[in-house]
C-alpha cells in the first residue's frame, strides 16, 4: 500500500513570483495488489506525485509511506531498486543490450551476472518477447517492443510497488490497446500495487481499479472506481475531463443479465445458395464456421454460389452473452441485421438479441445484475444516465 | 630525396617523441577533464568558472607557456615535462567543454531512468552516461589531438626535439624539403591519431552502430536523442 499523507510540493517562483503548487495537500491511498489511475490536465501535477514515491522528487510537506514505512526514512537508492519505474519511450539504456537493460536491478541488487540474465531471460518471455531480441539494442526495436521491454526491466526484482508514467502514451493506438490488455493479463497473475499517471481518461477507466482526478494547481478532484467516476462526477470539472458518452462509457462497467435471446437461424461457410435461402428468414442470415464461432452475416438473394469468406459482411461486433451491457448493445447496434450476435466464454455462438431487449432489460428497476466476471456495477440510476 | 633517407632514424625518433608529446598530456587531459566536466554539470552554478575558466587557458600563447613552464615548476629550461604539462593544460582547455557537452548529450529520460532503477550518482555517471557520452566524447578528443599535434611543433622554439625541428631547421638553412618532411610528418601523426580515436570509438560504442534497418526504422540518431 502507497500511502500520501498531506503531501504538498511547492516550487519556488521566479524573484517576485509567487510560489507555484504543483501537488496541492494530497491524501490519498493505493491499496495493495490494485492499479491506482492518476489522471488529470497537464500542470494537475499527476508525474510529480509519482515521482514522490521514489523520491525523485521531494514533497515539500506531508509524508508518503510504502506498507507503514515512512520513505523519507530509507535510503533513496535502496528504496528506488525496490519499486518498479516505467516511463513513456521506456528510458532504455542505449548502449546495452535488451537482455542486460532488464537485468539492471538485479545487477545493482549484486546478483552475479549470470544469474540477473536468466532472471531477465524470463522476463522477456513473461512480457511476451522472444529470447531473440534480448541480444539486441533499444534501437533495433519498435516503440511497443521498448515498451515491453521497460516493463520487464521494471519487474525484473519482483518489486512488490510499481510507478508507470505514462507509459503507453508514445506507441500507436492499435499497439496500445494491445499493450493495456497484456498489462491487465499480467497484473492479474501479479498483482502489483500499481500508481499509474495518464492524461488520458480512456486508459484511466480502462485501466484502473480506482482513479484519482486532479485538477490543475495539483489538487485532488475525485478518487473512485471508474464505473462511480463515469456515473457520479463530483463536479463539472471531473465531468468535463470524464468526457462525453458517460452513460455509454458506464454500460461498460454493468454486466447484462441473461437476456431473452432470438432463436436465430444460421447457415454453415461454404453452404448452397440453396440452403441458405432456405434457412432465412429475412434479408440477413447469420454464417458460421465448422466450430460455431460465428464470422459474419450474408443476404441470400444475393449468392449465386456456396458462401464464400470475401461475401461476408463483418460490420458487426460480436458480445460475451455474460459481457457488460455496452457490449451486448454495441453487437446489437452494430449488426447490418440490427441483431447483435452472442457467443459462450469459448466463441461459439449462442443466440442473438435486438437493441430493443437490450434497452428494454436495462431500463427495468433494479435490473443492474451482476453477470459473471464484470467488476463493480454502477449502481444508482439503472438507465446508466450519469447527471 | 636521398636526404629523406639518410635522415630516416631520426625522422623516425622525432616522430616518436613528437607523438608522446602530443599523446600523453590527451590522455592526462582527459582525466584531469572528465571529473571538472561532470562537476561542472552537477554544480551548474560553478559551471560559467570551471567551463570559462579552462577555455581562458587555451589563450595563452603556447611559447609564453613553454618558456613559463620552468618558472612555475622549477624545471630545467629543456626538460620534457614543460611540455607535457603545457600541453596537459591545452588539452583540459579544449576537452572540458567538450565533456560538458557530451555529458549533455546523454537523453535526459535516460539519466532519470538510471536513477529511477536505483544508480547512485556515481555509479550513473560511470555506468550510463559515460558510455552514453563516447561519440560527443570522441569528437572533442579528435579535435584536441589535432591541435596538440599541431601545437607541440613549437616546442621546437624552446629547443626540444620532435617534427617542428623540420620546420625552424629547414626554414633557417632554407631547405624546403626538410620543412616539407616536418609538415607532412605533422600531418601523418594528426591523422593518426584521429584514426585510432576514430577506432576506439567505434569499439566503445557498438550499440550506435547496430543495424536498425531489420524493424523498418531509420537509423535513429541515439545521442541526439
Amino acid at each position: 500500500m502507497i500511502r500520501f499523507e498531506g503531501v504538498t510540493k511547492r516550487y519556488a517562483g521566479a524573484p517576485g513570483h509567487a510560489p507555484s503548487v504543483a501537488v496541492d495537500d494530497l491524501t490519498l491511498e493505493a491499496p495493495t495488489g490494485q492499479i491506482t489511475v492518476l489522471v488529470g490536465p497537464s500542470g494537475c501535477g499527476k508525474t510529480t506525485t509519482l515521482r514522490m514515491v521514489n523520491r525523485m522528487i521531494t514533497p515539500t510537506s506531508g509524508s508518503i509511506s510504502l506498507d507503514g514505512r515512512d520513505t523519507a526514512a530509507l535510503d533513496e537508492a535502496e528504496l528506488r531498486r525496490g519499486i518498479g519505474y516505467v516511463i513513456q519511450h521506456a528510458g532504455l539504456f542505449p548502449h546495452r543490450t535488451v537482455l542486460d537493460n532488464v537485468a539492471t536491478v538485479p545487477r545493482l541488487l549484486g546478483w552475479d551476472t549470470a544469474k540477473a540474465r536468466r532472471r531477465a531471460a524470463e522476463m522477456l518471455e513473461l512480457v511476451g518477447l522472444e529470447a531473440a531480441y534480448g541480444g539486441r539494442y533499444p534501437s533495433q526495436l519498435s516503440g511497443g517492443q521498448q515498451q515491453r521491454v521497460g516493463v520487464a526491466r521494471a519487474l525484473a526484482a519482483d518489486p512488490p510497488v510499481m510507478l508507470m508514467d505514462e507509459p503507453f502514451s508514445a506507441v500507436d493506438p492499435v499497439v496500445r490497446e494491445q499493450l493495456q490488455d497484456e498489462f491487465l493479463r499480467l497484473q492479474r497473475e501479479l498483482g502489483k500495487t500499481i500508481l499509474f499517471v495518464t492524461h488520458d481518461i480512456d486508459e484511466a477507466i480502462k485501466l484502473g481499479d480506482q482513479v484519482a482526478v486532479l485538477r490543475v494547481g495539483g489538487r485532488l478532484a475525485q478518487l473512485d472506481t471508474p464505473a462511480r467516476l463515469l456515473a457520479d462526477p463530483v463536479d463539472d470539472f471531473v465531468a468535463d475531463f470524464v468526457g462525453r458518452d458517460r452513460g455509454y462509457r458506464a454500460l461498460g462497467f454493468r454486466g447484462a443479465p441473461p437476456l431473452a435471446l432470438r432463436d436465430e437461424p444460421t447457415v454453415r461457410l461454404g453452404a448452397g445458395v440453396g440452403a441458405a435461402r432456405a434457412a432465412t428468414t429475412d434479408r440477413w442470415l447469420l454464417v458460421l464456421d465448422d466450430a460455431g464461432t460465428p464470422v459474419g452475416w450474408v443476404e441470400p438473394d444475393r449468392l449465386t454460389g456456396p458462401i464464400e469468406p470475401e461475401q461476408l459482411h463483418r460490420g458487426g461486433t460480436v458480445a460475451r452473452a455474460d459481457g457488460s451491457y455496452r457490449a451486448v448493445l454495441d453487437a446489437a447496434l452494430s449488426a447490418p441485421s440490427g441483431r447483435g450476435v452472442l457467443v459462450d466464454e469459448s466463441g461459439r455462438f449462442v443466440g442473438t438479441v435486438t437493441a430493443n431487449r437490450v434497452v428494454a432489460a436495462m431500463s427495468r428497476p433494479a435490473a443492474g445484475g451482476e453477470a459473471g466476471g464484470i467488476p463493480e456495477t454502477a449502481g444508482g440510476d439503472p438507465a446508466g444516465t450519469a447527471t | 630525396m636521398t636526404w629523406v633517407w639518410e635522415h630516416l632514424g631520426d625522422i623516425g625518433g622525432y616522430a616518436v617523441s613528437h607523438a608522446l608529446l602530443a599523446g600523453i598530456p590527451l590522455i592526462v587531459g582527459l582525466a584531469i577533464a572528465l571529473p571538472l566536466g561532470w562537476l561542472a554539470r552537477r554544480f551548474p552554478r560553478a559551471a560559467p568558472v570551471v567551463v570559462g575558466g579552462s577555455g581562458l587557458l587555451y589563450t595563452i600563447p603556447s611559447l609564453a607557456l613553454f618558456i613559463l613552464m620552468p618558472l612555475v615548476l622549477g624545471s630545467r629550461i629543456l626538460d620534457a615535462i614543460n611540455v607535457y604539462v603545457a600541453m596537459t593544460i591545452y588539452t583540459v582547455a579544449l576537452l572540458v567543454r567538450s565533456v560538458v557537452d557530451a555529458l549533455g548529450s546523454v537523453p535526459e529520460s535516460t539519466a532519470l531512468a538510471a536513477t529511477a532503477m536505483g544508480y547512485r550518482r556515481l555509479g550513473r555517471a560511470l555506468a550510463v552516461e559515460l558510455p552514453l557520452a563516447v561519440p560527443v566524447l570522441a569528437s572533442g578528443l579528435r579535435v584536441a589531438a589535432v591541435s596538440n599535434v599541431s601545437i607541440v611543433s613549437v616546442a621546437s622554439l624552446i629547443g626540444y626535439p620532435q617534427l617542428g625541428y623540420y620546420l625552424t631547421d629547414g626554414y633557417q638553412r632554407s631547405f624546403p624539403l626538410e620543412i616539407g618532411v616536418g609538415i607532412v610528418g605533422c600531418v601523418l601523426l594528426a591523422l593518426l591519431f584521429d584514426l585510432t580515436i576514430r577506432v576506439g570509438e567505434r569499439l566503445l560504442t557498438p550499440w550506435a552502430h547496430a543495424d536498425t534497418r531489420r524493424e523498418g526504422r531509420p537509423s535513429e540518431g541515439l545521442v541526439a536523442r
